[in-house]
């Protein structure tokens, strides 16, 4: 697989030299390739904010570097809006960045920022209304007129009207309803597959993540802890809640049930897989009786 | 760099600069100030000079964080110091065109500049050693006298707290909006004057947007407490003067007599 971004012993810390400086990111290395969904998961404050703020070059960072497509982001400092083109950040609580008068202008905002051609702006914004399940009529209202979950996906086209090649979203369910967010992660579900490139998303909530990624990458104390598959992460139940975070319910469930001598997988680790295995021993009782 | 603003800002301490007062601390850089702007010789403000080096020293703030203070009013400092040079008639030492610079015109940038450095620092020495809700206590306490002619003295100094404590806030916030937007190839730094100004709507409207939900969520916060405005309400804190408070006051009272005298 091609790797887009690299990151390359990034380290970050805030207030460098003065007596409140604390370091936030601490020799991190990964790599992003073409076509991966990671979710970044961590307690607060481990460092995973300050770490996606560097990928679009919004901080820059103290130590070590950032490649896109093998290119030092920070080489040409001039021209770093290029690299927040195509890497594109949606931070958390997005609906507070809104401010046009209609969805349609502010989906429109950053397509214009890169200087495209209106009927390409127009086809972009419908686009990513459609990819971020925001309706035909609601374009042309007033951002503030809409719902929470309504703004939250405005913003979310915002971002994605960039086409950029790796999608970075900074919890995007924080705050939303059961079904809002199940919507939501749905809607991304379907964008990564559609769009292709990278995503990535940022959460504390692991069934969240273990819904929807490919590949999880844990955050303890400035550092990375675990970047695996989410089955491999998972199988770390004991590192996991040192690090103040927890499998998920599924595979909790599904290892409380091991305890009490009943045979489910090993590696359960959502809904719908401990669903499977219940039925599929329901089914081998029922055949056997 | 919006992080820069000392605005306000409270270095917490247990000196007797941080124990004093806050009423006391309010009368004394009243004190201080007039001290300031009656002194006209080099003996004068050099006793001004020296009570504010005297207040720094106690107070272990330290001379950087007040020097830093300095720093936004620089050019108005440089600007004033500029023009006494230039513009105070008396004996010419130097002459260039239009340009005199006068010995008088010196001595008088001097002091201009030394009068809006130090007070500028003796007011930061006074934000840096009182947290903002002792300072409003202390300006409530100090003004509650108007109330007898009706001016809310108490909603004011609330709206003042209110203020201060959202200081901070706004400016997180600020920054905030600002990276989202840079997120999305917003601008700010370069282009002409009009359009960095234009830049500045995507940043205004949410920011206008997000402090009328808080001040809207902070009324019904303090609603849902029951509060109402100052009749009959007590305090947690109640101030109290003691002896310290007034040692300091009459020290600083002496020293405006010994300005206004000398």
């Amino acid at each position: 697989m091609k790797p887009i971004l690299e990151v390359k012993n990034l380290s970050y810390t805030y207030g460098e030299g003065t007596p409140f400086c604390r370091t936030a990111v601490d020799d991190v290395s990964l790599c992003v390739s073409e076509g991966e969904f990671i979710g970044i998961i961590g307690h607060t404050g481990s460092g995973k904010s300050t770490l996606i703020s560097h990928l679009n070059a919004l901080l820059r960072p103290t130590g070590g570097q950032v490649l896109l497509d093998g290119e030092d982001i920070w080489e040409r400092p001039k021209d770093i809006r290029r690299v927040r083109f195509r890497v594109g950040l949606v931070f958390q609580y997005p609906e507070y960045q809104l401010f046009e008068e209609t969805v349609y202008r502010d989906i429109a905002f950053a397509p214009r920022n890169m200087g495209l051609s209106d009927e390409e702006i127009d086809r972009r914004v419908r686009e990513a209304a459609c990819f971020a399940g925001v309706s035909d009529e609601q374009l042309d209202a007033s951002p503030f007129e809409l719902s929470g979950g309504q703004k939250r996906r405005v913003a979310i086209a915002g971002v994605i009207a960039m086409e950029p090649q790796v999608l970075i979203l900074d919890e995007p369910t924080a705050g939303l309803d059961p079904r809002s967010r199940d919507e939501l992660l749905d809607k991304l579900s379907e964008y990564h597959k559609a769009r292709g490139g990278a995503v990535i998303i940022v959460s504390h909530s692991m069934d969240e993540v273990a819904r929807v990624a490919s590949r999880i990458i844990v955050m303890k104390d400035a550092h990375v802890l675990l970047d695996d598959t989410p089955r491999k992460v998972f199988a770390n139940a004991a590192l996991l809640r040192d690090a103040g975070l927890d499998v998920p319910r599924a595979a909790s469930i599904a290892a409380a049930l091991r305890q009490k001598g009943i045979d489910v997988r090993a590696d359960v680790c959502t809904t719908q897989e401990l669903c499977g295995e219940i039925m599929r021993l329901a089914a081998e009782k029922g055949g056997a009786r | 760099m919006l992080k820069d603003i000392t605005l306000g800002q409270f270095f917490p301490g247990t000196t007797l600069a941080h124990r004093l007062d806050p009423r006391t601390k309010l009368l004394v850089t009243v004190l201080y100030i007039a001290a300031l702007f009656c002194a006209d010789s080099f003996l004068t403000y050099a006793i001004v000079t020296l009570s504010l080096a005297l207040a720094v020293r106690i107070s272990r703030v330290g001379l950087r964080p007040l020097v830093r203070g300095l720093r936004p009013v620089l050019f108005i400092v440089i600007f004033t110091g500029a023009l006494n040079i230039f513009y105070t008639p008396g004996r010419i030492l130097w002459q260039f065109g239009f340009l005199r610079v006068t010995q008088e015109g010196l001595i008088a940038a001097f002091f201009m500049m030394l009068r809006i450095a130090l007070l500028i620092m003796g007011t930061f020495l006074l934000t840096y050693t009182t947290s903002p809700i002792h300072l409003t206590d202390g300006l409530e306490s100090l003004l509650s006298p108007l109330k007898r002619v009706r001016v809310p003295v108490h909603e004011l100094s609330m709206m003042m707290s209110i203020a201060l404590r959202f200081i901070p806030t706004l400016i997180e916030e600020t920054d905030k909006i600002m990276s989202a937007q840079k997120a999305r190839g917003a601008d700010f730094e370069s282009g002409s004057l009009l359009r960095r100004a234009k830049a500045l709507i995507p940043l205004l409207v949410p920011l206008f947007v997000s402090a009328f939900r808080r001040a809207d969520e902070l009324a019904t916060a303090m609603e849902c407490r029951c509060y109402h405005g100052g009749v009959g309400r007590t305090k947690l804190h109640v101030l109290h003067y003691h002896p310290r408070d007034a040692a300091v006051l009459v020290l600083y009272g002496a020293l405006l007599a010994a300005v206004l005298l000398l």
